[in-house]
């Protein structure tokens, strides 16, 4: 009887250990910039049905994703705002692109419809300066002629939670605003001179649709969702652009990632007429000495994968998949970086 | 036999009642070790920014994370303003409930709208704070805003609270927001209190010939005054802490405005904002320091409200 018994309680621990031991070897864990979840997830859903190998992705945004790595409660940590090659150091952080998107202006405007009212980078910091204050403005008349814009107040949405989505379009603002450079500045969250502040993408989203004369930046694929309506935005060459997986590419393939120490690129006002102007890459942080290395492996298995096979369901999600050339040079630095605590390679 | 069983029996009770008095105790301890765990907490959270700031941080109204300036005048003036309008709405709605309810409704009444008011406390504050984005926020930028700014706004003195664009969301859409949230407590406070009014009273007032209004302003009023304080704080004390509803509707800007048509920040969004994504000493312990700012003001609150609560049953003893 005792036998029996014992026998159960050991069979019992047993398949309990077995189920533990095989959630983690299964599953990968992530955290952080909120842009890139449909995506992630999206793969993690083909890479498991695959593989077999789970992802679970937390998009608690980039700040909390570099938390989160530098905390080591997550496998790896996913930022929109790229690290300094300083910063990486100090840390003992390696990063590298995972995939790169696009950001629009969305308006709110009775009659205006998708694509009609163009708008300059000195225009968007100048709206969002207060500076320009009516849709109006003889400023904002004298590149969109023909149109009637209305006499109607601008009101300016931000997001009021810290964002790579904020850092990438307070970078391109700085770029073509000497002002916007000095004050506010570049960062995932900034003292904002006006306007009202939506928690993230779908925050801004749902206060543009809202408030009639806004203008709010979200990421493309959130426009797409909700049926926004989007401006056309001048190129840095000067030519006025709509946004498309082309123009998002055209910028992206300016982009000069082998010249990158530690993958450090921002992809915003780059030259050439096709070039989408608030352009961004992802990016993913890593420890480069692992202390569990069977983990890491299998993220760089996850991604490695998502170069080779998620570049179709990218682009169906409206993001751009990180062109041939710059895996290459990705899985190098894989390599290259990435140690387990002996200092064997974990990529090979 | 039967005497030393008893006796064995009375030690282990009392054994028992000293271990259960020390259980207990222990329990009651722990909610203060608790709270002092929680000071200690936030203070040493707080004390880069402490160190930093001083007392600047108590007058500046700076809020720029990428130079790294701080102050706390934006999120506590919203935290006040927003307060102060809710009580201005909660407080006599729930005073003409509490009133509907003891006073002149009949009596198979008494228990269905009870227990609704009781229900209206128990909705998430989420789901108030998106009916006010959705549904309420777009109504009031329609019709009640443009008026206000047509009609009010020109007004020398008090116009400038009522300029600027109709947005819908602000510290007046969060206020009232606010004011719909805590109308069931003040008001569940305010039915007890009067309840509690002896029937002798009342009735010789009616005796005499007072009207309903009469008894209630006369009668009523000064004998629960204390108790009606002490709901009102309690319904103050959730107003200052609401988050959720709030950071949908105030929103979210660090900017200091006197219109409350203006969006603006209550400590309590702000910290839910960005908390997540504070990056850098500073500005997480500055975080930390709003926090505790919310703290204290919070707890001022709710120890005045439980003063005045034991004056209320003091009082009661020396009338009865």
């Amino acid at each position: 009887m005792s036998a029996f018994k014992s026998s159960i309680i050991a069979s019992a621990i047993a398949c309990s250990m077995t189920v533990a031991a095989s959630a983690f070897a299964t599953d990968i864990t992530g955290a952080g910039a909120t842009f890139p979840y449909p995506i992630y997830s999206k793969w993690a859903e083909a890479y498991k049905a695959k593989s077999g190998v789970g992802l679970n992705y937390q998009s608690i945004g980039s700040g909390g994703g570099i938390k989160q790595i530098n905390a080591k409660t997550v496998d790896f940590g996913a930022s929109d705002m790229p690290l300094t090659p300083d910063v990486l150091e100090k840390d003992g952080l390696m990063q590298f692109p995972a995939v790169m998107g696009g950001e629009v202006l969305a308006v709110n405007l009775p009659g205006i419809k998708k694509g009609e009212i163009k708008l300059t980078g000195k225009l968007i910091a100048d709206i969002y300066l207060g500076k320009i204050k009516n849709w109006n403005d003889p400023a904002i008349e004298a590149v969109n002629k023909g149109i009637k814009l209305p006499n109607t107040r601008i009101t300016v949405v931000h997001r009021s939670d810290g964002s790579g989505t904020t850092f990438i379009f307070t970078n391109y603002l700085s770029k073509v605003s000497p002002e916007w450079k000095v004050k506010p500045g570049v960062g995932t969250a900034v003292d904002w001179p006006i306007g009202v502040g939506g928690k993230g993408n779908e925050g801004v989203a749902s206060y543009v649709e809202r408030i009639k004369g806004s203008i709010g930046y979200v990421e493309y694929a959130y426009a797409l969702q909700n049926n926004m309506v989007y401006t056309q935005l001048q190129s840095h060459d000067g030519s006025f652009l709509s946004p498309s997986s082309e123009t998002f590419q055209a910028a992206a393939a300016g982009a000069d990632w082998p010249h990158a120490p530690g993958f450090y690129q921002i992809l915003t006002d780059e030259p050439g007429k096709n070039s989408w102007p608030i352009t961004g890459a992802t990016f993913i942080l890593m420890h480069t000495v692992q202390e569990k290395p069977a983990n890491a492996k299998e993220v760089l298995k996850f991604y490695s994968w998502a170069y080779d096979n998620g570049g179709k369901m990218a682009e169906e999600l409206i993001y751009v998949p990180m062109p041939a050339s710059v895996v290459k040079l990705i899985r190098q630095a894989w390599h290259d970086k990435i140690k387990d605590t002996a200092g064997h390679s974990v990529w090979n | 036999m039967t005497t030393s069983k008893t006796e064995s029996r009375e030690k282990i009770q009392a054994f028992l009642d000293i271990a259960f008095k020390l259980l207990t105790r222990f329990f009651a301890f722990a909610v203060l070790a608790l709270l002092a765990g929680i000071i200690i907490e936030l203070f040493v959270g707080a004390m880069p920014s402490i160190k930093a700031f001083g007392w600047k941080f108590f007058t500046s109204s700076d809020w720029d994370p990428v130079n790294n300036k701080f102050g706390s005048v934006i999120q506590v003036y919203g935290t006040l303003v927003t307060s102060f309008i809710a009580l201005l709405i909660g407080i006599p709605v729930s005073f003409g409930i509490a009133l509907y309810l003891t006073e002149l409704s009949p009596a198979w009444l008494k228990r269905p709208l009870g227990i609704a008011i009781e229900l209206l406390a128990g909705i998430p504050s989420i789901i108030y704070g998106m009916w006010g984005l959705f549904v309420f926020a777009p109504k009031l930028s329609d019709n009640f805003q443009p008026w206000l700014i047509d009609h009010l706004g020109p007004l020398p003195g008090i116009g400038v609270l009522f300029q600027g664009a109709p947005m819908g969301i602000g510290m007046l859409t969060a206020g009232i927001i606010l004011g719909v949230m805590i109308i069931p407590f003040i008001a569940s406070v305010m039915r007890d209190v009067f309840e509690i009014v002896p029937p002798t009273l009342k009735e010789s007032a009616y005796a005499v010939g007072c009207t309903t209004w009469e008894v209630v302003w006369n009668v009523v009023l000064p004998y629960t005054k204390i108790g009606v304080v002490g709901g009102i704080m309690l319904g103050l004390g959730r107003a200052l802490g609401e988050t959720m509803a709030v950071t949908f509707v105030i929103g979210n800007a660090q900017n200091l405005s006197f219109s409350l048509l203006d969006p603006g920040s209550s400590i309590a969004s702000t910290l839910a904002n960005e908390f997540n994504e504070a990056f850098g000493n500073l500005y997480t312990s500055s975080l930390i320091e709003l926090g505790l700012i919310m703290f204290l003001i919070t707890f001022i609150v709710l120890a005045l409200s439980k003063l005045l609560l034991f004056k209320l049953g003091k009082m009661e003893g020396e009338k009865t």
